[in-house]
């Protein structure tokens, strides 16, 4: 019980601190939609284009900036803020699992923001029955990032450098996410089947859950 | 730090003084079990700190260092709640403590609006809800007002009343003097001489 407490609590702080900040919101989400609109440039204008990989540009753009809102905590989180949670008995399981609840929500928010600009912008064309593949993907995706943002922040307190490090850490663990994401949806077009996608990112999440939940009190003693 | 022994007895506050870079905020952050000893050993409040589970010890100890620990985005109330939840203290406890500091006009300000001896109130505010055990004070009384210098006193008071130890560290060695029982002399990483 106490445990889920301090993860809600965690979770409500987090989530009323970026309410006033307004790092993704005002910040990330802003640069990822104008580069959603300068992106037909790179491909001469040509619309027709853009409408045939628009669903394959989301995924690029999306989990490039999702990437810099999974790991926005590592940036803002001080060595006296841990240790204050650490003195106040903090489960650092809990700390793992109520950033994951705030990150969650603001991901999948940033990401069908993101999605919904793209349909607003290029009308992507995507495959009969695709809707509810895609929204599923961005979903699972979103879990996906936050949890490999907030493991690496994890990984890297109280480091120097830690950001550069943290993104070292996200980009090549995040490659299971980016074909599971890109493949479901592709399936569907190729008429293959689309669950082995599916359940590639689901076994991601699980697995980064596991690993985060798991190694919080180990990393935290590591980095004592 | 070198050699280094050093029996805080319950009841009892120690100063420890020293100048800059002679180890005291890394004696601090050691005795809160928030740094490895790589060598010797440490125990707190009669639990091994080398040992993977101090959740429990680590609660009963409270400590002030050189940042304030509040979040800047929050209210000073809303910091004190966050805080007593995350340590499951009642809440209705807080405006006591808010008043006690003399910030109960103040606590629908943002913490990043205050001024760092309002933060420092706060941060005592914060430990008297909390009520620890061991009371760690890294400068704690620096760059404060005389009444917050005496909510320090009155809160180290407080602790060693109940049979609570304290370290507290400065370089104001006549505050040490007033407020400890001893006061020792940290230079280079050890330990020189005790009053």
């Amino acid at each position: 019980m106490r445990f889920w407490k301090q993860a809600l609590e965690i979770a409500r702080v987090d989530l009323t601190v970026e309410g006033r900040i307004g790092s993704t919101l005002r910040i990330t989400l802003p640069f990822a939609v104008v580069a959603l609109m300068v992106f037909p440039l790179a491909l001469d204008l040509q619309l027709v284009l853009v409408s045939t990989i628009g669903i394959g540009v989301f995924w690029a753009l999306g989990i490039l900036f999702g990437m810099q809102v999974a790991l926005r905590q590592s940036a803002t989180d001080t060595r006296e803020r841990r240790d204050l949670q650490a003195l106040l008995g903090v489960d650092p399981a809990a700390r793992f699992v109520g950033r994951l609840i705030s990150g969650g929500v603001l991901m999948s928010g940033f990401l069908f923001i993101v999605l919904l600009a793209m349909v607003v912008l290029f009308d992507p064309a995507v495959p009969d029955g695709g809707w509810p593949v895609l929204i599923i993907s961005t979903f699972l995706v979103a879990i996906g990032l936050t949890e490999l943002g907030t493991l690496a922040g994890e990984v890297t307190a109280g480091l120097s450098n830690r950001t550069v490090l943290a993104s070292l850490i996200v980009a090549p663990l995040a490659l299971p996410l980016i074909i599971g994401a890109s493949q479901s949806v592709g399936a569907l077009s190729r008429d293959t089947g689309i669950l082995p996608w599916i359940l590639l990112l689901i076994a991601s999440d699980l697995a980064l859950a596991v690993a985060g939940v798991a190694l919080a009190q180990p990393l935290e003693e590591a980095t004592r | 730090m070198r050699d280094l022994d050093l029996v805080v007895e319950p009841g009892e506050a120690v100063g420890i003084a020293g100048p800059n870079g002679s180890g005291k905020t890394t004696l601090i952050r050691t005795a809160a079990t928030l740094v490895s000893t790589h060598r010797g050993s440490l125990e707190v409040l009669g639990h091994d700190a080398e040992t993977r589970d101090l959740v429990a010890t680590r609660r009963a100890i409270g400590m002030i260092g050189h940042q304030p620990t509040l979040i800047p985005e929050l209210t000073l109330i809303e910091n004190l709640n966050h805080v007593a939840r995350l340590a499951g203290v009642d809440v209705a406890r807080i405006p006591r403590a808010l008043e006690v500091v003399g910030l109960s006009g103040a606590s629908d300000r943002r913490a990043e609006a205050c001024s760092f001896g309002m933060k420092r109130r706060v941060e005592i505010a914060h430990l008297l809800l909390t009520r620890p055990q061991l009371l760690l004070l890294d400068e704690a009384a620096s760059g404060l007002d005389e009444s917050a210098r005496d909510l320090i006193e009155a809160l180290v008071g407080s602790v060693r009343q109940r049979g609570g130890g304290c370290i507290v560290v400065s370089h104001d060695r006549a505050q040490l003097t007033q407020l400890c029982s001893r006061v020792a002399s940290l230079a280079d990483g050890r330990l020189e001489k005790s009053r």
